[in-house]
């Protein structure tokens, strides 16, 4: 999945040839009240231009028209199918990760039966072994395996899925590596999250969003406005003794009302969901893409959204009269078998810093000594000597055990160290402490930019972390959050959530676990990690299939592009009329007063052609700005008042001057073609 | 246009600013509730008043209570000033001996004075009784000003406060704003008018012998002037006490009344920006308002003064030029003792304000500053506009746009820390909806029925055109100026004039209180860098481009055929 489609991939196209047709049935056009007008308008001038054929009138002007205004009505119509068109081909490829699957079922008695993926209900039980598929989304309840996620997030490697804990959800569709794992299965066929997710990226089910309506009663509002400024022109014409044909006054109308954004305002929000899901995340309404977009404060959690999962060795601190090599070496023997993220850190660091290459263990007759819950130490047993390395606790009891004791210098060191937000180890050698290794939160690398941009955007950062304040501060800083929540329990961001939502900000957070699901209800957008627990992923309005909290900064980006592109779209056609009237209005009345030609400031060749030229700009302006209703406008975090400006500048001043050389331009090839 | 010209526009807007913001402030005290240096003489006034009518002051009322008080009042009134009109004859202070008010008429009085609006269909001096003017019509003028300033007042409320059921108690703004705001202003303003020559007497009309017409004596109508005249432009409420408006020596007599007036009709309208910002803590949106408001009433002077010095292009052989020595322009329909300044000065303000007492005919402007008068009232009245009325019909427009700036800043759209949302968006374009329906639907039933629209019309085309549209415009902005070259004394335009007008106020009013009521329950949004601000001058140019796209988009195929068309026409020679 998440692949991004060419903008013109042929297959979207045609289907979007057809949809666009099948959706002039008027019940569908109801729905969008602007383009129903001009498709109302469209049938006037259509039944009156078979009239005037049957009467022998001429017709080449009238059946220009009449066919342009159909174009419009199609051309609306075809954004939107193509905007539900690449939906859909994003909801195939989920499809076709879920497919029709075999699952063994667990019957009551114990015994396994095999059914069809699609038999499954919430609370059945299923099995799955390596190689097999698994059938639907669920909660490990027994066993480890590794499995293949890939299909949903294009991720390779294999992940962990074990029950308990916070990995114990798994999605339908993805398959099992390794060993076997006991599932229950949590959603009923056609709910699951994914089936959730097809069906509002395919547009079927999409429900139009709280701004949504409201832009569309504005544009409603307008559209009333000018039915009625051009239906009461009539009489003003009449009085005027310069009365006017249904075809021209239909012509202005619909070149006056709002079609550039009512063609296009739902294909922007089917394309923002759209986006969304090729960023990987899945969401459950539209209503949590634009709170998105509106999100105050960003909640993050330090270990793995701030700082990479593990501390990381960064110095080596060697007890008096001690070299740094010796300490090193010590170390990084120490540490061979270690398979932590920290033991590696360490091996590597002695590498890097010291040369320390690995040796051939096999010739030195070591014994590993694993970590062990009781000791709380690791290591390593040489003939004759035995290195550990533990927290400084546990290495000063294994000192005192053979009579010694932790120096002075070494203990001081592991204050400084823990002060600063750090671990210390402290290595030792029978019955000498070599030294302290500093292992440290290492804040993941372009996060501060990423923080700033944030910031850019008027978004305030808070980092939940269960670290004492002194760490917490100390890893603030480094990583620019703008405050943080130290020695955070599950219920303090509840109530932290709840703090910022009475002062009538927007949060959003992120969250993987059990504990998390209350805050992620809360939080206005909450966004759960598709590794998570299923109830994370139950409580929050969106999962992340990539499991990247960073991603909420993308995430963010998309709502506020959504909105914008909505706004500089309905400024760009409210912009565009004044063009019309200037091309229109001399044309209507200048056969009768010449004197209006002084309006015709574009020098539009004829009346005809003018009117032409207007209706067909009007028409062809809703296919040239697909693309940019489907990508969105360009996003940059800037502070409010210098987007408007540009976008005022762009759409609002860009909206005046385009219809008028647009217009002329239509104007000077419909003259060349001798159309008009 | 003279460099003395431009040095009168220029001391009348010093003068108005530095009086525009302590007034507003001392507003923002009254309407807040808060002491003022009036209140050892009018606390014990109000309170007493309150005990008379049962007014619970304390008691805060909800939007639709306050609606309901605010319609039950006007309807009241009306029907009031109804019945002094129909029985007049009966009722004191009538000289005269005028004769009660014909049906129509009557009603399109009521409605026009109930309004705010000062439509006057009839000639004053020879229809209304002192005691009307005084009792049916004066108490209008402060009531109806009144009632404007608190329903303003209450949306501003609205805006301020957070998560609050009420917006205020009508009978309190109302009798605090006549007490505390207008009757201070008309006691200080009606006497320096008394100075300037401005009459004040209850006397029978004076018969004068001319040399001319021994055989005809002249009839110089009298009666109490200054006390109207001083509410007229205060309360923006335009009705001339004669029919030729502040036209007339006895109303307007010297360039400085002519100064003062403009002045009072630009004062409290211009004074409750700096209330809305003071009121909603952002003294910068209210200079933000002023702002947009100032800059399309100075694009209406200019406008207005250009086009009337230019000399008439039929006019051949004649110097028109304007200079020291003489007035020059177009002088048709000016007074002299105003000048091609004052008039246009006044021309714009009392449109913009939606005042309309006229200093000069509109009807004999030419034909583009004809049509600069009439789109200032095609604008919705609220380039300043009626006292309170501008306000709250600008405010709608703030919350247009901010509803498409905010998302062209990728927000959902929030306007001063309240998230704007449908329905806030559904009355808002309700509000701007109602203007041009009535304005354009009556219009074309006018033009298009010789026996009612078209027999008491005294042009033809063009022309003929924009005085029925500046008649149903001026009505649905309660503006109450007059094109004239229509007779609309006539059953069919005083009763649709007078729909109209009730309609350009009530049904206006109505959803402008649900946004007032909506607003205050919600929930306020901090400010943060994402948010867009509304106290910036990007702000004001934004505002203003929402507000002239809105009215020129919805006006001018109507004004292309009619002073559009017209100017065109008369380029060539070709007259109405």
């Amino acid at each position: 999945m998440a692949e991004k489609q060419s903008l013109w991939n042929p297959a979207i196209l045609s289907q979007a040839a057809v949809g666009a047709l099948t959706k002039l049935d008027p019940r569908t056009m109801l729905k969008n009240p602007v383009m129903f007008v001009v498709e109302v308008g469209s049938v006037l001038t259509t039944a009156l231009l078979i009239q005037d054929a049957i009467n022998h009138r001429p017709i080449s002007f009238n059946l220009q028209i009449t066919l342009w205004l159909w174009f419009t009505v199609l051309f609306a119509n075809f954004a939107e199918a193509m905007a539900e068109g690449r939906g859909k081909a994003q909801a195939d490829t989920l499809r076709k990760a879920k497919g029709e699957t075999m699952a063994y079922r667990q019957k009551a008695d114990g015994t396994v039966e095999a059914v069809s993926s699609s038999m499954l209900r919430s609370g059945d039980i299923i099995k799955v072994e390596a190689g097999q598929f698994i059938a639907g989304d669920g909660e490990v309840i027994e066993g480890v395996a590794s499995v293949d996620e890939s299909a949903i997030t294009g991720e390779s490697a294999p992940v962990i899925r074990e029950a308990g804990g916070d990995r114990s959800a798994v999605t339908g569709g993805t398959r099992v590596l390794s060993d076997w794992i006991r599932i229950r299965i949590t959603s009923n066929p056609g709910e699951t999250f994914l089936d959730r997710m097809i069906a509002l990226v395919e547009g079927a089910e999409r429900q139009k969003t709280p701004n949504e309506i409201a832009l569309s009663i504005l544009l409603a509002g307008l559209t009333i406005i000018f039915l009625l400024a051009v239906t009461t022109l009539q009489p003003f014409a009449i009085y005027s003794h310069a009365p006017q044909t249904i075809f021209v006054l239909v012509s202005l109308l619909v070149c006056l009302i709002p079609t550039t954004i009512g063609g296009l305002l739902s294909a922007i929000g089917i394309a923002g969901m759209d986006r969304l899901v090729q960023y990987n995340v899945l969401a459950m309404s539209g209503r949590a893409v634009e709170a998105a977009g509106d999100v105050n404060t960003l909640l993050l959690d330090k270990t793995g959204t701030i700082t990479l999962g593990n501390r990381q060795a960064t110095e080596f601190f060697p007890a008096p009269d001690i070299s740094t090599e010796r300490l090193a070496d010590a170390a990084q023997l120490a540490s061979f078998s270690d398979e932590t993220p920290e033991g590696r850190s360490i091996v590597v660091l002695a590498k890097e810093k010291y040369n320390l290459r690995g040796r051939d263990l096999t010739n030195m007759r070591v014994e590993f000594v694993p970590f062990s819950a009781q000791t709380r130490m690791s290591g390593v047993d040489l003939p004759g000597t035995s290195i550990r390395k533990g927290s400084a606790d546990a290495i000063a009891k294994f000192l005192e055990q053979q009579g010694a004791s932790l120096p002075r210098k070494v203990s001081d060191k592991v204050e400084e160290i823990a002060r600063l937000g750090g671990t210390p180890l402290v290595v030792a050698e029978n019955t000498t402490a070599l030294g302290v290794v500093y292992l440290k939160d290492i804040v993941k690398g372009g996060l501060k930019d990423r923080l700033a941009r944030l910031r850019a955007m008027g978004i305030r950062t808070i980092m939940i972390t269960g670290d004492n304040p002194l760490t917490a501060a100390v890893i603030a800083r480094e990583a620019g959050v703008d405050d943080f929540l130290a020695e955070a329990k599950p219920k303090d961001k509840m109530d932290l959530i709840k703090r910022e939502q009475a002062k009538g900000k927007l949060v959003a957070m992120t969250g993987d676990g059990t504990n998390d699901a209350p805050a992620l209800a809360q939080a206005d957008v909450g966004v759960a990690m598709n590794s998570g627990t299923q109830a994370a992923k139950e409580a929050g309005n969106m999962v992340d299939l990539d499991s990247n909290p960073t991603k909420l900064i993308e995430i963010v980006e998309i709502g506020k592009q959504l909105l914008m592109t909505r706004g500089a779209l309905t400024t760009f056609s409210i912009a565009n009329d004044v063009a019309k009237y200037f091309a229109i209005i001399p044309a209507m009345f200048a056969g009768v007063f010449p004197v209006l030609n002084a309006l015709n400031i574009m020098h539009l060749a004829t009346p005809h052609s003018a009117i032409l030229s207007a209706v067909i700009f009007n028409a062809l302006i809703i296919v040239a700005l697909i693309p940019l209703a489907l990508k969105g406008v360009k996003y940059e975090p800037k502070s409010a008042a210098s987007l408007l400006r540009r976008n005022l500048l762009v759409y609002g001043v860009g909206g005046i001057i385009v219809p008028f050389i647009g217009i002329k331009g239509i104007d000077l090839v419909l003259t060349a073609l001798h159309l008009a | 246009m003279t460099a003395n010209g431009w040095l009168q526009i220029l001391i009348f807007l010093a003068v108005l600013i530095a009086l525009m913001r302590p007034l507003g402030l001392y507003m923002a005290r009254v309407f807040e509730g808060e002491r003022t240096f009036l209140d050892p003489v009018l606390r014990p006034v109000e309170r007493t008043l309150y005990r008379l009518c049962g007014v619970k002051a304390e008691v805060e009322m909800g939007w639709r209570e306050y609606g309901v008080a605010m319609l039950l009042f006007s309807v009241v009134s009306l029907l009031l000033t109804y019945l002094i009109e129909r029985v007049q004859h009966i009722l004191p202070w009538n000289p005269q001996k005028l004769a009660g008010v014909e049906q129509a008429l009557a009603w399109n009085t009521a409605s026009s004075f109930t309004t705010n609006t000062n439509w006057q269909s009839y000639v004053p001096e020879t229809t209304m009784s002192y005691f009307t003017q005084m009792v049916g019509l004066a108490y209008h003028n402060f009531l109806s000003a009144a009632v404007g300033v608190a329903v303003a007042v209450a949306l501003v409320r609205g805006i301020a406060r957070k998560q609050s059921a009420t917006i205020g108690n009508f009978w309190v703004d109302t009798t605090r704003c006549i007490l505390y705001v207008l009757l201070p202003l008309c006691l200080v303003i009606a006497p320096l008018l008394i100075g300037q020559g401005v009459i004040q007497n209850l006397h029978p009309y004076t018969t004068a012998q001319t040399l001319e017409h021994a055989a005809t004596p002249q009839t110089i109508a009298q009666g109490p002037v200054a006390s109207q005249e001083a509410i007229k432009m205060l309360g923006t409420n335009g009705g001339g006490f004669f029919n030729t408006n502040s036209a007339h020596p006895f109303e307007n007599p010297t360039p400085f009344s002519n100064f003062l007036e403009i002045l009072a009709m630009f004062l409290i309208p211009a004074a409750l920006t700096v209330t809305l910002g003071k009121m909603s803590g952002s003294s910068g949106h209210g200079w933000a308002v002023f702002a947009c408001m100032l800059l399309l009433w100075f694009v209406g002077v200019f406008c207005i003064y250009a086009s009337e010095s230019r000399p008439h292009p039929l006019l051949h052989g004649v110097d028109q030029h304007v200079s020291a020595s003489q007035a020059g322009g177009n002088q048709e329909g000016k007074e002299v003792r105003f000048g091609i300044t004052g008039t246009a000065l006044f021309a714009a303000t009392t449109t913009d304000e939606s005042c309309g007492a006229v200093n000069g005919m509109h009807d004999s402007f030419t034909p583009l500053g004809g049509m600069v008068v009439l789109s200032n009232i095609m604008l919705g009245e609220i380039v300043f506009g009626g006292v309170g009325s501008g306000l709250y019909g600008m405010l709608v427009y703030v919350v247009l746009a901010v509803f498409i700036a905010g998302l062209m800043v990728g927000r959902t759209p929030e306007y001063l820390g309240k998230k704007i949302e449908a329905f806030d968006v559904k009355m808002a374009m309700l509000y701007v909806l109602i203007f041009p329906v009535v304005i354009l639907i009556l219009t074309a039933i006018s033009v298009l029925a010789p026996q009612m629209g078209l027999s008491s019309l005294n042009n033809n085309g063009p022309h003929g055109l924009t005085e029925i549209l500046y008649a149903f415009t001026s009505a649905a902005g309660n503006n109450g100026s007059a094109f004239a070259g229509l007779n609309a004394n006539t059953h069919w335009y005083n009763i649709t004039l007078g729909f109209t007008m009730l309609a350009g106020r009530f049904l206006m009013m109505i959803p402008m209180l649900a946004i007032a009521g909506n607003l205050a329950q919600k929930r306020s949004v901090p400010p943060s860098p994402g948010t867009f601000p509304v106290n910036s001058s990007l702000f004001t140019i934004l505002l203003t481009g929402v507000i002239l796209i809105v009215g020129a988009l919805t006006f001018f195929p109507a004004l292309s055929l009619g002073p559009i068309l017209e100017h065109l026409l008369l380029q060539h020679g070709i007259l109405f």
